[in-house]
């Protein structure tokens, strides 16, 4: 039995590994490699999960690849979403309104069939965030949609040598009745926010203090150690903010503490567009249909992605899955185009920029040598509804194909497809967004 | 000064009241007929006066040229005007919770002609909504229809009361502490409509002493187990819209499913029954008792032979109303026809709210409702540039 065993893996293993043993050449696609023009009729050449080459029609292909055909589809990374719910991802609890130390590591269920949704859209790296009730609700993950049966096969660790940022939040959503536990108001907010982080400058004084001295060391302090390397300016801050005013605080706290938030969702980034560019931040957005549905999103307009590249500011959009919907990504950036952002920019906001803003930009979000093989086909413009994402292939490995009528179902639905329980609805009854 | 702003202001009223308007369209949907290239519609006192291919415009009529125009978008199923975009108890009259069977309940002394939502999806070119009471209670209240332009409730309803609007489903037992379970939700219905029997009886009887005393929950009832109004059950499971099938059969009622996550799964028993069907939006999320929903059940419905109309629905939360026309163009790209994916939002639920003869489509005699795009209606980078209610372009610019 055992020995069996033993010889069923070894196959697999051979197995994966001659997945990844030749090339894959795909020729004839128009694709948009993001960082540089259109290529039509241009050629991938991908191994070991790894970008070989990005090139021209009639640019080499090694004579061991395997030759793809992809004549009139277009071809571009796999797409990067900085902020999603998928997969559970609960933070803190209602014990306190700062969790700096809960990690969303400990909640994600890696094999969640919301994952499949991801996929779907063409979806391949996602930033997973605990919810925004708290102004500090957890540590998120940077997780790839890699084939996994335990969290830490999809973590993506970046450049910083981390695999998460810190996700904090103002506004209404952490103003709960809870007095003395949770604000009550926007100034308390800031109050308790700027609290803590006094604290961690004087516990990272210590440990700059103690320079190489082990013995002078602080106590290891869990709520402390994150907001360290936020300081350190290692881990991001994902700030969830919509109203002006809210953006301004968010602004103001990085800069008292000298870090640089990636400000989230900005229903009201428009009206606000030159502070942020002035703070040199990156944004990250969420297109919804209509304003409001809560008051903070009652001033939402989708010419917040025009008015960010107007002045020059970095724009990356999101899907906060399950308030949007994975398998609808690149609709949220078609509608931001309608509303006045250039087809360049908006590509670029659902692949580099948001790569850039989780510090992993020189690993994905674009179509360069060296980098991870992510990469989707669709059947044509990536900005009109007639158009389908076909193929979603993560690190070399074709992960999801229109084609296959078992991949196809989590894209359309139907009876018994998706699982009654995969957590990332529970957020919905809690107005946590 | 004064004066001359007092003078525009009234030539512009009676410019657009008495408007005669021509518009020119590269491609015009009439909706009831094929598609007309190069075609005019020419609109008079707020009626379609004619439309067609090469018919020559009459002098004094203002001429306004678009790429696209399609009948103006009808909602079967909304609850803007009503559940406020701000989503604080004091916008939110959908539904009241001091019972779980209130028929009574008018959509029309609910309605604001002037909430947020209402003026959004009229700029998205939806002139008409079936809009009232909500889901969540066994009978939440009244529906009703109007058009999305600005008025005292009055002035822009088409009909004050339209359906009932019922639910059968979890959401019921969320919001009451009984029914608790879904045998009690039927039981409650039935036990009702029992009543509303013995009280239609009553109220009919030769002797006068014996008709017993005006109920106004019993009126409504009454109402509807004569046919004078349909039932609007929302169900989404196999189990909850079979149980809608089996009501509307014990007490004859004119049945449309609303929602209807799981129709594609019972689609003889539908047609069996003859009841209508207002589908769930494309984008709505699929939990709850929609867990099984499909984005491909316009487009398996009406493969079927059955009528589909889309609704925007009721929404919680972000964001507080879907978009018609952006939930048909889903539907379409998963499977449905162009054709029918307009017809989902214009013909066929002016149809099924009995409407047609006014709206739904272009045609000599019906409402000058008209919706002017710069491209194929459902493209996402398409814009609606104008919007026309009874001969008045309430939106004009395509931003």
């Amino acid at each position: 039995m055992r020995k069996q065993l033993f010889l069923a893996s070894l196959l697999w293993l051979c197995a994966s590994a001659m997945a990844q043993e030749k090339p894959v050449a795909i020729k004839g696609a128009t694709i948009y490699p993001i960082a540089g023009a259109p290529i039509s009729n241009g050629i991938l050449v991908v191994h070991k999960g790894k970008i070989l080459s990005v090139g021209a029609a009639g640019s080499a292909i090694p004579a061991d690849a395997t030759v793809l055909d992809a004549t009139g589809k277009v071809l571009m990374p796999g797409l990067v979403d900085s902020h999603s719910h998928l997969g559970g991802p609960e933070g803190g609890d209602a014990s306190a309104a700062l969790h700096p130390d809960a990690r969303a590591m400990d909640a994600v269920n890696p094999t969640s069939d919301g994952f499949k949704k991801a996929l779907a859209g063409g979806i391949t790296s996602i930033n997973v965030m605990p919810g925004s009730g708290h102004l500090m609700s957890g540590q998120t993950i940077y997780i790839k949609m890699r084939e996994g049966h335990v969290i830490e096969d999809l973590l993506i660790t970046n450049e910083k040598g981390l695999y998460g940022g810190l996700k904090m939040a103002n506004g209404t959503n952490p103003m709960r009745a809870a007095p003395g536990v949770f604000p009550g108001t926007r100034a308390k907010s800031a109050a308790m926010v700027r609290e803590l982080f006094l604290k961690a400058m004087e516990y990272k004084a210590k440990i700059d203090k103690a320079g190489k001295d082990v013995s002078k060391m602080p106590e290891r302090d869990l709520r402390m150690e994150p907001l360290v390397e936020v300081l350190q300016g290692k881990r991001v801050v994902h700030f969830h903010t919509h109203k002006a005013n809210d953006v301004l605080t968010a602004i103001r706290l990085g800069k008292e503490f000298g870090f640089k938030p990636v400000l989230h969702h900005l229903s009201e980034g428009w009206k606000v567009a030159n502070e942020i560019a002035a703070a040199g931040l990156a944004s990250s957005i969420i297109t919804i249909d209509v304003p409001g549905g809560k008051l903070e999103a009652i001033g939402l307009s989708l010419t917040t992605g025009a008015a960010l590249e107007k002045v020059g500011a970095a724009v990356g959009f999101h899907t906060d899955d399950g308030i949007t919907d994975s398998r609808l990504f690149i609709r949220s950036a078609a509608l931001m185009v309608r509303e006045g952002m250039s087809r360049e920019k908006a590509l670029e906001a659902l692949t580099i920029v948001n790569a850039k803003m989780m510090d992993m930009g020189t690993m994905v979000g674009s179509l360069e040598k060296g980098k991870d093989a992510d990469f989707i086909i669709l059947s044509g413009d990536p900005f009109s509804i007639y158009t389908k994402v076909e193929q979603t292939w993560v690190e070399g490995i074709k992960r999801w194909d229109i084609n296959n009528p078992k991949d196809k179902a989590f894209l359309t639905g139907g009876y018994d497809v998706y699982s009654p329980i995969r957590g990332e609805f529970h957020h919905h009854e809690g107005d946590e967004h | 000064m004064k004066k001359i702003i007092i003078t525009i202001i009234a030539a512009q009223f009676i410019f657009a009241a008495n408007a005669q308007i021509a518009i020119k369209a590269d491609l015009l949907y009439t909706v009831s007929g094929s598609p007309l290239r190069e075609a005019v519609v020419l609109v008079k006192n707020g009626k379609i006066e004619n439309v067609g291919i090469g018919l020559s415009i009459p002098e004094g009529y203002r001429i306004i040229e678009t790429k696209v125009c399609t009948p103006g978008l009808i909602d079967a199923r909304s609850l803007v005007g009503i559940s406020g975009y701000l989503n604080i108890p004091t916008d939110q009259d959908q539904l009241d919770k001091t019972s779980p069977i209130q028929p009574d309940l008018r959509a029309i002394d609910a309605y604001n002609p002037y909430e947020a939502l209402v003026k959004v999806i009229r700029d998205y070119g939806v002139t008409t909504i079936h809009t009232g009471h909500g889901v969540g209670a066994l009978v939440s209240g009244q529906t009703m229809i109007a058009k999305t332009n600005t008025g005292t409730v009055e002035q822009v309803t088409i009909k004050p009361l339209s359906m009932l609007a019922m639910t059968i489903g979890s959401s019921v037992s969320g919001n009451f502490s009984s029914p608790g379970t879904k045998a009690k939700q039927i039981a409650m219905i039935r036990t009702e409509l029992l009543k509303a029997q013995q009280y239609q009886k009553n109220q009919t009887d030769k002797d006068s002493t014996k008709r017993g005393s005006k109920d106004l929950k019993m009126d409504v009832l009454s109402m509807l187990l004569s046919g004078n109004i349909k039932a609007l059950i929302t169900a989404n499971s196999s189990v909850d819209i079979m149980s809608a099938i089996r009501l509307a059969k014990e007490f004859n009622l004119k049945l449309v499913i609303n929602g209807g996550a799981e129709a594609y799964r019972l689609i003889a028993e539908i047609k069996a029954a003859g009841s209508e069907i207002i589908l769930h939006a494309t984008m709505a999320r699929n939990g709850g008792d929609m867990l099984n929903m499909t984005n491909e059940s316009a487009a398996i419905l009406t493969a079927a032979g059955i009528p589909v109309s889309i609704e925007s629905g009721y929404e919680a939360y972000v964001p507080k109303t879907r978009v018609i026309s952006f939930e048909a163009g889903q539907a379409m790209a998963h499977g449905l026809s162009f054709d029918e994916a307009l017809k989902s939002i214009t013909l066929h639920p002016a149809r099924l709210l009995g409407i047609d003869g006014r709206v739904g489509s272009i045609d000599k005699g019906k409402d000058a409702d008209l919706v002017l795009y710069n491209g194929d209606p459902f493209e996402y980078l398409t814009k609606v540039c104008g919007v026309m209610i009874d001969g008045v372009m309430v939106k004009e610019g395509c931003d």
